[in-house]
């Protein structure tokens, strides 16, 4: 049940997009076509899902005060906390080079369309700033698994939502200023205020 | 008539191309056309549909569906703060007219006003043509908020959505959400205090009697779930001191459906409310589909909810959440914008009910917000592009694999 209800605070709740505001590069410049966004979503999805459990072992094992005991008594007292930043982003790095080169086989297209996006999932900030909250928030590693997919399932909703709305969009007669990247900033903050609507619940 | 368009045709070469106020034609034209029908403009060739309904037509009808709330919400006012300070009238009296017009047609006015001048401003700026859209804002806007409010967040309120709600779209019929219902989540965000708790009785600073209580409806649920007793008593207890207008306790199912406790100033009335709807289904303006799934989604959480009985406030007989608060004038005059909603007839079916699905979860899960039509209209809207897209891949799909080479 406690499950459970991360998974909702992390799809809902604790949007990364909307609450956080992470993940806003990609976010705005894939949304064009739902089948792009949809691509790039359900990549972040696997993405997040994979890495938020495997920063967990790295955490656990090596990376936190007191994580080497397991080498011997020696070990007990290293902190190794201030390389966590460097060893998510390289774990993150090699797991977006795997989607990428699955991707690239699988279907060329998406390949195309996500272009210089896919590679750049490894510095989206919506993915690194999971572990971080996974570390800091001391998840277990059930917990960190359904908090990675459900942190990505709530960038891929948001993606998904905005790249609807923009294949709307093109119908309007936005003011020149505006067009492109300035309204879309617009539709994001309306966004944010919908998603409000779950903010102050507490399951 | 004639007279009048005689002369509003002898002004038009001032306004057009060439003219001495060119850049004002549509600021004429706005009022010309809401006078008149234009002139048809349909080309010699081909098949057309004439039709003397057009947009503005159409935008007028949905005003006249709201006159019933309206009307309703001016006597409601006054006959909410004649209670409130002990003395006794009955429903339509002239003295509870009074007061609320004095009260409620300040805010329709500024709401007018503001709302107008920005659409002015960008009608002559822009060139686009000015349309009745505004009206329906300008008069939604004045009845989602409380009689309390101070007049300058009514105009804040109307300037934020129509020019970031919908100007910055391209004007009326290009907006991605509903435009009042921005301009009240603004509000609800940036003033919180002048439009939750005991806003909702305009007593014009007089005391009110002993064992008043200015809570609404949801309120008052919401608090008897936290202290574990039955919502039913916890409402039957509250503002027992007031006379019922419509018999039973102040907060009976009866008068609640019938509108004769304190909220908002349109959405007190459910059955003011299904007036409207009756109105836009009749002229076919409204969709009947959202209106009937957003009933049936918030009956279908009700019940989902009463068998769950966590709380108190889920063991809330399902039929109550459809008169409480602004569930049906939200579903009539909210839901159905037919530029937020969705466009496709099963999209609208999906949309309706997870609107009215998601009121309820709000209302009874969520303790930040008592009411939860407004957030569950925005956050559909947010999605109804979604929705239709997926609904008509779906149809694609279908009629591909019946297609035959």
């Amino acid at each position: 049940m406690d499950l459970l209800n991360l998974g909702i605070k992390s799809i809902f709740i604790e949007n990364m997009v909307f609450a956080y505001f992470l993940g806003m590069c990609s976010f705005l410049a894939v949304s064009k076509k739902v089948s792009t966004a949809f691509g790039l979503g359900l990549a972040v999805v696997f993405v997040l899902g994979m890495t938020v459990p495997m920063n967990w072992l790295l955490n656990e094992f090596v990376l936190k005060e007191g994580a080497l005991a397991w080498l011997g008594a020696d070990f007990a007292t290293i902190d190794l906390s201030f390389l966590r930043f460097i060893m998510f982003i390289a774990i993150i790095a090699a797991m977006v080079q795997l989607v990428e080169m699955t991707i690239e086989k699988f279907s060329p297209s998406l390949y195309g369309s996500l272009g210089i996006f896919l590679p750049l999932i490894a510095v989206n900030c919506a993915i690194l700033g999971s572990s971080l909250f996974m570390a800091q928030r001391d998840y277990s590693i059930g917990e960190a698994t359904v908090f990675g997919f459900g942190s990505g399932i709530g960038f891929f909703l948001a993606i998904v939502a905005l790249a609807a709305i923009r294949e709307k969009l093109k119908y309007s007669n936005v003011p020149d200023g505006l067009k492109g990247l300035g309204v879309t900033m617009f539709i994001t903050g309306l966004m944010g205020i919908a998603f409000m609507s779950f903010m102050g619940i507490s399951i | 008539m004639k007279f009048l368009h005689k002369i509003l045709e002898k002004q038009k070469p001032m306004f057009e191309k060439g003219g001495k106020l060119e850049k004002f034609y549509y600021l004429f034209e706005a009022g010309e056309t809401f006078l008149f029908s234009p002139p048809i403009t349909a080309g010699k060739k081909g098949v057309q549909v004439r039709d003397a309904v057009d947009l503005k037509r159409m935008m007028m009808t949905v005003v006249i569906a709201m006159i019933p709330c309206l009307i309703w919400g001016i006597f409601n006012v006054g006959y909410q703060h004649h209670i409130a300070v002990g003395e006794t009238t009955s429903f339509f009296s002239v003295d509870n007219l009074l007061f609320g017009a004095r009260w409620v047609l300040p805010i329709v006015l500024v709401s007018y006003a503001a709302g107008g001048i920005v659409e002015a401003i960008f009608a002559v700026v822009r060139k686009h043509p000015i349309n009745e859209g505004f009206l329906v804002t300008g008069m939604l806007i004045p009845l989602i908020v409380p009689p309390t409010i101070p007049l300058w967040q009514v105009a804040l309120a109307t300037v934020f959505g129509v020019l970031v709600g919908k100007e910055i779209f391209g004007g009326t019929g290009m907006n991605i959400l509903n435009v009042a219902m921005t301009a009240r989540a603004f509000l609800y965000f940036a003033y919180p205090s002048q439009i939750s708790g005991e806003v909702w009785t305009q007593l014009a600073d007089k005391t009110p009697v002993n064992g008043y209580s200015g809570a609404t409806a949801l309120a008052v649920a919401y608090e008897s779930s936290t202290t574990d007793t039955s919502v039913i008593s916890g409402l039957a207890d509250t503002n027992s001191v007031l006379a019922a207008p419509f018999g039973g306790d102040f907060f009976s199912f009866q008068n609640m459906l019938i509108g004769g406790i304190p909220g908002s100033i349109g959405e007190t009335s459910t059955l003011m409310a299904l007036l409207g709807a009756l109105i836009l289904i009749a002229t076919g303006v409204g969709s009947w589909k959202i209106i009937v799934s957003v009933f049936a989604g918030a009956f279908a959480m009700g019940t989902i909810f009463n068998l769950v009985g966590a709380n108190t406030f889920m063991e809330l007989p399902a039929e109550y959440h459809l008169v409480m608060g602004g569930l049906a004038f939200g579903a009539v005059f909210m839901a159905t914008d037919p530029v937020s909603a969705s466009q496709t007839e099963t999209g609208k079916w999906i949309y309706g009910v997870l609107i009215g699905v998601l009121t309820v979860i709000i209302r009874v899960v969520n303790p930040a917000y008592p009411e939860g039509i407004m957030l569950a209209v925005l956050f559909m809207n947010v999605f109804a592009p979604l929705i239709d897209f997926y609904v008509v891949q779906a149809n694609k799909k279908r009629r591909l694999a019946r297609a035959t080479v």
